[in-house]
């Protein structure tokens, strides 16, 4: 009888990493606030890399994955807080893709998943202060620094010909940040900013801050903010009143409902976004159509950090946090087969096989420096109200 | 001449023309909030939210009028649908009113009980108007968009600087004024308005002159959803309709009724038009402005800004603070907090 519960426990023992378990990975976006109109369907773009691995059915021996989902508010830090902690310690997520806005970020990685040990992959949080931040190499993004950013606005802002610009961004770290890398690049380069001005989010009147921009001038107005929400209440009063025609939309101002909103005013304005001209963008737009969302804003990015997370924890056969941290950067860098959006399964056999493999996924990721993507940015021209791509850098 | 032309456009253009815009929709705001608050003495939270819904309302009416070609030319379909929206909130807030705020009343609740309470409503209201139309932004405003834009005024007048006045900054502005208009009527002409402010005045009082409280209560609860109907969609015409920016304007809205004499009608309105412009005019840059005024060799060159727009919301706190010390009840002498 003994040796009879001896062999069962034995064989249970060897049996366990074959048997099924059910992996849960966090999404902590803003579903509420500043950009609950961007959240759905970035979420739903990690969810269908989620629903993708699962349909394979060969991860990590036949576990599958279920995601739960968190509200960072997008600017209540201790809110977002809250939501990061219960997921871990209620839900026992084994990795976290989220959060969105920078500084939620920032409060979630510092005060819940360093002191848990858990893996952090933001899709949108592009603070240039996020990549010293000491983070015990768990915090990664699939979106670039707002450094790089700042760069690339100075160097298109030069091209087109403008000297001079006034400047509004959103007053939080995500804003700030971007507004000092385009006015330190931009002045290097012999441009001058005539006003940089803070707005807030979701007030009701930007009549005053339309006035100081007007009053300082100009050849371009450079809007830093979020397209549901101030950045759009600063467009809109400028053309109202005549004092700007043509602005620059940083990657927070792109998306459709802008044009929408304001119109063939906005024609001729100019902007940047993530983005690039690899097979993978195409390739995740028309999954996303297929899956019923919206390929907008930072959805390729979200998608990348679930399916980054899910590769990881195969490469190295563990869900917990502390080991497959190490596993991240060689899925996502050269060398190795490259893996694009839809073709999880293949990356998840050829890890199994022991080859190593590049994830190029939907946003083309290379990630640098301390586990951040390298920066592909798309031109962006707003014609017949509509953002077009017209370039990559 | 030309020169203090131009620098006189410049301030109408920009302070003039937003602040009174801006203004009548906090009047018509604190209107609604010091309605409820003399009355029914608490402070409405749920305000902001209540003009949401009406503002929804609204939207959906001018789809559905917009899908049946149904147009009212130059003005904004809007108008057509606001008298629908009218009547949905005034439902809605009298019946929340029967199932919520009744039982309180009944017990006597404290003014404080009531407060939270209507913080209650607030959140049910926001998630009820997110549940219906979504939490995205929705524009809704058609016709035509100008009475005079900055370019034609140039032309028309050959100075440097341009006007620009939005359709919906004088439909705003007008339809504010008649409306305060027909509520101080209402509260100073008719019987039951008179009965309304002697509730106000002295609940026993008027209880043994033979007023019914819950019709007073009714009353008010109409005119206040009704005043945030019209407020929240002239809001939403004017910027362009997204529920998160409904919560938010409630700290301006208060500010006004605080700074104005909170419980004192008069006092809502002109509080809306100080923060309004107290917003621009102390944040605004006064550079082109002394430019086209002062000899040349005087001309500054720096922004001339008494406070970066950044201190913008603390602003009307200062305002409020300000009050507050030399004047508790308000510059119209309202009910003390």
């Amino acid at each position: 009888m003994k040796k009879t519960l001896m062999a069962l426990a034995a064989s249970s023992l060897l049996a366990a990493p074959a048997l099924a378990e059910d992996v849960k990975l966090g999404i902590i976006l803003g579903f509420t606030g500043p950009i609950e109109s961007l959240t759905p369907d970035m979420a739903a773009g990690a969810e269908m890399a989620i629903a993708e691995v699962n349909a394979g059915g060969n991860f990590m021996g036949g576990h599958t994955i279920s995601s739960v989902r968190g509200d960072s508010t997008c600017i209540d830090a201790a809110a977002a807080s809250a939501a990061a902690e219960r997921l871990i310690t209620a839900d026992k997520v084994s990795g976290i893709m989220g959060a969105d806005c920078s500084g939620v970020t920032t409060a979630i990685l510092q005060n819940v998943a360093m002191a848990n040990g858990v893996v952090m992959v933001s899709p949108s949080a592009t603070s240039p202060a996020l990549s010293t931040l000491e983070d015990n190499d768990l915090f990664f993004r699939t979106a670039p620094s707002d450094a790089r950013q700042g760069q690339i606005v100075a160097e298109m802002l030069m091209e087109k010909g403008y000297s001079s610009a006034a400047m509004s961004y959103v007053n939080n770290d995500y804003g700030k940040g971007l507004a000092d890398s385009i006015q330190s690049n931009f002045e290097s380069m012999g441009g001058s900013i005539t006003i940089s001005a803070s707005h807030e989010d979701g007030k009701g009147d930007y009549g005053a801050e339309v006035a100081a921009l007007a009053q300082a001038g100009g050849d371009i107005l450079i809007v830093a903010g979020y397209l549901d929400q101030g950045g759009k209440g600063i467009i809109q009063g400028s053309l109202d009143a005549g004092a700007f025609d043509i602005f620059f939309l940083p990657d927070g101002m792109i998306g459709d409902s802008l044009g929408e909103a304001i119109g063939p005013d906005l024609d001729g304005s100019i902007g940047s976004l993530p983005g690039t001209d690899s097979p993978g963008a195409a390739k995740f737009g028309s999954l996303a159509e297929a899956a019923g969302f919206a390929a907008g804003p930072f959805a390729a990015e979200s998608y990348d950090a679930a399916a980054l997370i899910i590769l990881a924890m195969q490469a190295a056969g563990s869900t917990d946090s502390q080991v497959y941290k190490n596993s991240m950067m060689g899925v996502a860098n050269a060398p190795g087969e490259k893996i694009y959006p839809g073709e999880l399964a293949k990356g998840i056999k050829y890890l199994r096989q022991g080859l190593s493999i590049d994830y190029v996924g939907a946003s083309a990721v290379e990630l640098v420096g301390g586990g951040e993507s390298a920066g592909n940015y798309a031109e962006i021209l707003v014609d017949g109200g509509k953002m077009t791509t017209v370039g990559y850098r | 001449m030309t020169d203090i032309l131009n620098a006189l456009v410049i301030l109408a253009n920009f302070i003039f023309v937003p602040a009174m815009a801006y203004g009548s929709q906090l009047a018509l705001g604190a209107l609604g909030i010091t309605m409820v608050y003399s009355i029914l003495r608490f402070s409405n939270f749920a305000h902001g939210e209540l003009m949401s819904f009406g503002a929804m309302t609204t939207i959906l009416v001018t789809w559905a009028l917009q899908s049946s070609d149904i147009s009212l030319g130059i003005f904004p379909t809007a108008l057509l649908a606001i008298p629908v929206a009218i009547l949905v909130t005034v439902v809605l807030a009298v019946a929340i009113d029967k199932s919520v705020y009744q039982y309180y009343r009944k017990i006597r609740a404290e003014p404080v009980t009531l407060l939270i309470v209507s913080i209650g409503v607030m959140f049910f209201l926001s998630g009820l108007v997110r549940f219906i139309i979504g939490p995205k932004d929705q524009v809704f405003t058609d016709g035509q968009r100008f009475i005079m834009k900055a370019r034609a005024f140039k032309q028309m007048t050959g100075l440097n600087e341009g006007l620009a006045i939005k359709m919906t900054q004088g439909i705003t502005v007008v339809t504010a004024f008649v409306l305060v208009a027909v509520v101080f009527w209402f509260l100073n002409k008719t019987r039951t308005g008179k009965s309304m402010r002697a509730y106000s005045d002295n609940e026993d009082l008027a209880l043994l002159s033979g007023i019914n409280p819950e019709r007073v209560v009714l009353i008010t609860w109409v005119i206040t959803a009704a005043l945030a109907a019209v407020a929240g969609t002239l809001y939403g015409l004017d910027k362009s309709y997204k529920p998160f920016t409904y919560l938010s304007l409630l700290l301006p809205i208060f500010s006004a009724a605080i700074v104005g004499g909170v419980g004192n009608p008069l006092g809502a309105i002109a509080g809306g038009f100080v923060i309004a412009f107290s917003e621009l005019t102390i944040t605004f840059a006064y550079k082109k402005v002394l430019t086209y005024l002062l000899p040349e060799s005087m001309a500054p060159d720096t922004l001339m800004q008494l406070l970066s727009t950044d201190y913008k919301i603390a602003l009307s706190f200062v305002i409020l603070v300000i009050v507050l010390i030399f004047k508790p009840t308000g510059l119209f002498s309202g009910k003390t907090i």
